[in-house]
Protein backbone atom coordinates (compact mmCIF):
# COMPACT_ATOMS: atom_id res chain seq x y z
CA UNK A 1 0.00 0.00 0.00
CA UNK A 2 1.94 3.54 -1.38
CA UNK A 3 -0.96 5.97 0.42
CA UNK A 4 0.34 5.60 3.57
CA UNK A 5 1.38 8.10 6.21
CA UNK A 6 5.43 7.50 6.14
CA UNK A 7 6.81 7.84 9.95
CA UNK A 8 8.85 10.77 8.37
CA UNK A 9 5.20 13.01 8.78
CA UNK A 10 5.05 11.61 12.73
CA UNK A 11 8.58 12.58 13.63
CA UNK A 12 7.79 15.79 11.55
CA UNK A 13 5.07 16.44 14.30
CA UNK A 14 7.24 15.55 16.83
CA UNK A 15 9.51 18.12 16.01
CA UNK A 16 7.16 20.78 15.79
CA UNK A 17 5.42 19.87 19.22
CA UNK A 18 8.59 20.08 20.50
CA UNK A 19 9.29 23.68 18.81
CA UNK A 20 5.98 24.90 20.42
CA UNK A 21 6.84 23.83 23.51
CA UNK A 22 9.87 25.56 23.36
CA UNK A 23 8.14 28.53 21.90
CA UNK A 24 6.05 29.01 25.16
CA UNK A 25 8.88 28.13 27.38
CA UNK A 26 11.00 31.08 25.89
CA UNK A 27 7.88 33.73 24.81
CA UNK A 28 5.95 33.58 28.27
CA UNK A 29 5.94 34.92 31.76
CA UNK A 30 3.50 33.11 33.69
CA UNK A 31 5.05 30.17 35.25
CA UNK A 32 1.92 28.36 35.16
CA UNK A 33 2.37 28.34 30.95
CA UNK A 34 6.21 27.59 31.43
CA UNK A 35 5.09 24.08 32.83
CA UNK A 36 2.09 23.82 30.31
CA UNK A 37 4.52 23.71 27.61
CA UNK A 38 7.54 21.62 29.27
CA UNK A 39 4.36 19.41 29.25
CA UNK A 40 3.67 19.71 25.88
CA UNK A 41 7.39 18.96 24.90
CA UNK A 42 7.55 16.12 27.41
CA UNK A 43 4.62 14.89 24.67
CA UNK A 44 6.33 15.36 22.08
CA UNK A 45 9.37 13.03 22.76
CA UNK A 46 6.36 10.22 23.84
CA UNK A 47 5.27 10.79 20.51
CA UNK A 48 8.47 10.08 18.72
CA UNK A 49 9.44 7.42 21.06
CA UNK A 50 5.88 5.48 20.20
CA UNK A 51 6.01 6.23 16.29
CA UNK A 52 9.73 4.61 16.17
CA UNK A 53 8.94 1.83 18.69
CA UNK A 54 6.17 0.91 16.62
CA UNK A 55 7.94 1.79 13.03
CA UNK A 56 10.36 -1.21 14.25
CA UNK A 57 8.01 -3.23 15.54
CA UNK A 58 9.47 -3.08 19.27
CA UNK A 59 7.75 -3.10 22.31
CA UNK A 60 10.30 -0.74 23.53
CA UNK A 61 8.93 2.78 22.32
CA UNK A 62 5.47 2.33 24.62
CA UNK A 63 7.99 1.37 27.70
CA UNK A 64 9.82 4.29 27.38
CA UNK A 65 6.08 6.23 26.81
CA UNK A 66 5.55 4.69 30.02
CA UNK A 67 8.27 6.11 31.89
CA UNK A 68 7.49 9.37 30.22
CA UNK A 69 4.48 9.31 31.72
CA UNK A 70 5.24 8.29 35.19
CA UNK A 71 7.97 10.99 35.47
CA UNK A 72 5.61 13.77 34.32
CA UNK A 73 3.87 12.76 37.11
CA UNK A 74 6.07 13.37 39.37
CA UNK A 75 7.42 16.21 38.14
CA UNK A 76 3.54 18.04 38.14
CA UNK A 77 3.13 17.17 41.27
CA UNK A 78 6.02 18.74 42.92
CA UNK A 79 6.03 21.45 40.31
CA UNK A 80 2.79 22.84 41.07
CA UNK A 81 3.32 22.05 44.96
CA UNK A 82 6.69 24.76 43.95
CA UNK A 83 3.84 27.16 42.36
CA UNK A 84 1.47 27.49 45.29
CA UNK A 85 4.36 27.84 47.76
CA UNK A 86 5.88 30.88 45.37
CA UNK A 87 2.07 32.06 44.77
CA UNK A 88 1.65 32.09 48.53
CA UNK A 89 5.04 33.78 49.51
CA UNK A 90 5.12 36.24 46.41
CA UNK A 91 1.79 36.74 45.38
CA UNK A 92 2.72 36.80 41.85
CA UNK A 93 3.62 34.41 39.09
CA UNK A 94 5.66 36.43 36.79
CA UNK A 95 9.00 35.10 36.79
CA UNK A 96 10.09 39.20 36.30
CA UNK A 97 9.21 39.68 40.11
CA UNK A 98 10.47 36.27 41.04
CA UNK A 99 13.85 36.23 39.41
CA UNK A 100 15.77 38.29 42.51
CA UNK A 101 15.21 35.36 44.54
CA UNK A 102 15.24 37.29 47.90
CA UNK A 103 14.12 34.24 49.59
CA UNK B 1 -7.01 6.51 6.13
CA UNK B 2 -3.87 8.90 5.72
CA UNK B 3 -6.20 12.19 5.55
CA UNK B 4 -7.12 11.21 9.20
CA UNK B 5 -3.21 11.45 10.39
CA UNK B 6 -3.27 14.83 8.83
CA UNK B 7 -6.71 15.64 10.39
CA UNK B 8 -5.78 14.65 13.46
CA UNK B 9 -2.06 16.34 13.61
CA UNK B 10 -3.46 19.84 11.97
CA UNK B 11 -5.88 19.93 15.31
CA UNK B 12 -3.39 18.58 17.60
CA UNK B 13 -0.95 21.41 16.47
CA UNK B 14 -3.38 23.99 15.88
CA UNK B 15 -4.70 23.78 19.82
CA UNK B 16 -1.11 23.44 21.10
CA UNK B 17 -0.69 26.77 19.37
CA UNK B 18 -3.59 28.00 20.74
CA UNK B 19 -2.30 26.87 24.24
CA UNK B 20 0.80 28.72 24.18
CA UNK B 21 -0.64 31.53 22.89
CA UNK B 22 -3.67 32.35 25.62
CA UNK B 23 -3.26 34.97 28.33
CA UNK B 24 -5.72 32.56 30.76
CA UNK B 25 -4.82 29.41 32.54
CA UNK B 26 -8.50 27.64 32.21
CA UNK B 27 -8.02 28.39 28.39
CA UNK B 28 -5.24 26.89 27.91
CA UNK B 29 -5.97 24.19 29.33
CA UNK B 30 -9.23 23.38 27.53
CA UNK B 31 -7.01 23.47 24.56
CA UNK B 32 -4.40 21.48 26.41
CA UNK B 33 -6.59 18.91 27.01
CA UNK B 34 -7.64 18.82 23.29
CA UNK B 35 -3.98 18.67 21.98
CA UNK B 36 -4.04 15.33 24.29
CA UNK B 37 -6.78 13.69 22.79
CA UNK B 38 -5.24 14.31 19.54
CA UNK B 39 -2.23 12.82 20.25
CA UNK B 40 -4.09 9.66 21.64
CA UNK B 41 -5.49 9.74 18.59
CA UNK B 42 -2.68 9.63 16.82
CA UNK B 43 -1.20 6.97 18.89
CA UNK B 44 -3.97 5.06 18.02
CA UNK B 45 -3.23 5.29 14.83
CA UNK B 46 -0.03 4.03 14.96
CA UNK B 47 -1.29 0.74 16.59
CA UNK B 48 -0.37 1.84 20.00
CA UNK B 49 -3.83 1.46 21.55
CA UNK B 50 -2.69 1.13 25.18
CA UNK B 51 -0.50 3.82 24.98
CA UNK B 52 -3.33 5.83 23.50
CA UNK B 53 -5.24 4.94 26.58
CA UNK B 54 -2.71 5.55 29.08
CA UNK B 55 -2.37 9.36 27.39
CA UNK B 56 -6.79 9.91 27.93
CA UNK B 57 -6.67 8.70 31.84
CA UNK B 58 -3.47 9.95 33.12
CA UNK B 59 -2.58 13.01 30.95
CA UNK B 60 -6.17 14.77 29.86
CA UNK B 61 -7.40 13.07 33.55
CA UNK B 62 -5.13 12.79 36.24
CA UNK B 63 -2.32 15.94 35.18
CA UNK B 64 -4.91 18.25 33.67
CA UNK B 65 -7.00 17.88 37.18
CA UNK B 66 -3.99 18.74 38.99
CA UNK B 67 -3.49 21.68 36.90
CA UNK B 68 -6.96 22.69 37.39
CA UNK B 69 -6.69 21.95 41.12
CA UNK B 70 -4.06 24.38 41.91
CA UNK B 71 -5.01 27.45 39.24
CA UNK B 72 -8.86 26.67 41.05
CA UNK B 73 -6.79 27.21 44.33
CA UNK B 74 -4.67 30.69 42.83
CA UNK B 75 -7.60 32.01 42.15
CA UNK B 76 -9.39 32.89 45.83
CA UNK B 77 -10.26 36.17 45.34
CA UNK B 78 -13.54 37.95 46.12
CA UNK B 79 -14.21 38.16 42.26
CA UNK B 80 -13.89 34.75 41.84
CA UNK B 81 -17.79 34.42 40.69
CA UNK B 82 -17.49 36.87 38.46
CA UNK B 83 -13.97 35.77 36.32
CA UNK B 84 -16.39 32.08 36.71
CA UNK B 85 -19.13 33.83 34.68
CA UNK B 86 -16.30 34.91 32.16
CA UNK B 87 -14.70 31.98 31.62
CA UNK B 88 -18.54 30.29 30.84
CA UNK B 89 -19.02 32.10 27.98
CA UNK B 90 -19.62 30.53 24.44
CA UNK B 91 -16.58 31.59 22.82
CA UNK B 92 -14.47 30.41 25.51
CA UNK B 93 -14.76 26.93 24.87
CA UNK B 94 -16.83 26.64 21.84
CA UNK B 95 -13.30 26.38 19.81
CA UNK B 96 -11.90 23.56 22.10
CA UNK B 97 -15.77 21.87 21.79
CA UNK B 98 -15.05 21.59 17.93
CA UNK B 99 -11.74 20.82 17.96
CA UNK B 100 -13.08 17.70 20.29
CA UNK B 101 -16.47 16.77 18.05
CA UNK B 102 -13.84 16.61 14.96
CA UNK B 103 -11.39 14.13 16.84
CA UNK B 104 -14.36 12.26 18.19
CA UNK B 105 -15.77 11.96 14.76
CA UNK B 106 -12.75 10.45 13.20
CA UNK B 107 -12.19 8.22 15.95
CA UNK B 108 -15.63 6.95 15.24
CA UNK B 109 -15.27 6.27 11.93
CA UNK B 110 -11.91 4.34 12.85
CA UNK B 111 -13.85 2.07 14.83
CA UNK B 112 -16.98 1.60 12.79
CA UNK B 113 -15.43 1.49 9.32
CA UNK B 114 -12.80 -0.83 9.51
CA UNK B 115 -10.29 -0.40 6.78
CA UNK B 116 -6.64 -0.53 5.71
CA UNK B 117 -4.30 0.85 8.65
CA UNK B 118 -2.82 4.14 8.00
CA UNK B 119 0.75 3.31 8.36
CA UNK B 120 2.29 0.24 6.81
CA UNK B 121 3.46 -1.19 10.55
CA UNK B 122 2.69 -4.30 12.33
CA UNK B 123 0.62 -3.12 15.62
CA UNK B 124 2.76 -3.79 18.75
CA UNK B 125 0.14 -5.49 21.56
CA UNK B 126 0.07 -4.85 24.95
CA UNK B 127 1.33 -8.13 26.20
CA UNK B 128 4.82 -7.45 24.48
CA UNK B 129 5.20 -4.33 26.38
CA UNK B 130 3.93 -5.70 29.52
CA UNK B 131 7.20 -8.66 28.87
CA UNK B 132 9.55 -5.98 27.91
CA UNK B 133 8.29 -3.81 30.94
CA UNK B 134 8.81 -6.32 33.32
CA UNK B 135 11.85 -8.48 32.17
CA UNK B 136 14.74 -6.17 30.60
CA UNK B 137 13.03 -3.25 31.95
CA UNK B 138 12.84 -4.14 35.62
CA UNK B 139 14.81 -1.87 36.85
CA UNK B 140 13.62 1.05 35.45
CA UNK B 141 10.39 0.51 36.37
CA UNK B 142 12.06 0.00 40.23
CA UNK B 143 13.22 3.19 39.64
CA UNK B 144 10.46 5.04 38.36
CA UNK B 145 8.67 3.40 41.19
CA UNK B 146 11.34 5.19 43.65
CA UNK B 147 10.86 8.62 41.62
CA UNK B 148 6.81 8.41 41.80
CA UNK B 149 7.89 7.56 45.44
CA UNK B 150 9.83 10.65 45.54
CA UNK B 151 7.46 13.11 43.84
CA UNK B 152 4.60 12.02 46.19
CA UNK B 153 6.95 12.71 49.59
CA UNK B 154 8.71 15.56 47.94
CA UNK B 155 5.11 17.45 46.83
CA UNK B 156 3.67 16.52 50.48
CA UNK B 157 6.66 18.23 52.17
CA UNK B 158 6.58 21.23 49.51
CA UNK B 159 2.92 21.95 50.07
CA UNK B 160 2.42 21.99 53.60
CA UNK B 161 2.09 25.77 54.06
CA UNK B 162 -1.23 25.72 55.14
CA UNK B 163 -0.06 24.83 58.90
CA UNK B 164 2.10 27.50 59.67
CA UNK B 165 -0.20 30.05 57.64
CA UNK B 166 -3.03 29.11 60.39
CA UNK B 167 -0.52 29.98 62.99
CA UNK B 168 0.49 32.44 62.04
CA UNK B 169 -3.41 33.97 61.02
CA UNK B 170 -3.77 32.41 65.03
CA UNK B 171 -1.26 34.53 66.48
CA UNK B 172 -2.12 37.77 64.92
CA UNK B 173 -5.76 36.78 65.69
CA UNK B 174 -4.70 36.76 69.67
CA UNK B 175 -2.69 39.67 69.24
CA UNK B 176 -5.30 41.95 67.53
CA UNK B 177 -7.84 40.34 70.59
Amino acid sequence: MNSAVSIEMVMLMAGLLFILGIAGVLIRKNIIFMLLSVEIMLNAAALAFVAAGSHWGEPDGQVMFIFILAMAAAEVSVGLALILQIYHQHQSLDIDKLKEMRG
Amino acid sequence: MEAIFYITALVTILSTVMVITRSHAVHALLYLVVSFLGLSVIFFLLGAAFAALLEVIIYAGAIMVLFIFVIMLLNLGKDTEKREQDWLKPRVWVGPAILTVILFAEIFYLITVVSQPAFNLQTVDPKTVAISLFRPYLIGVELAAMLLMAGVVGAAHIGQHKKTVLHRFLKEEEEVV
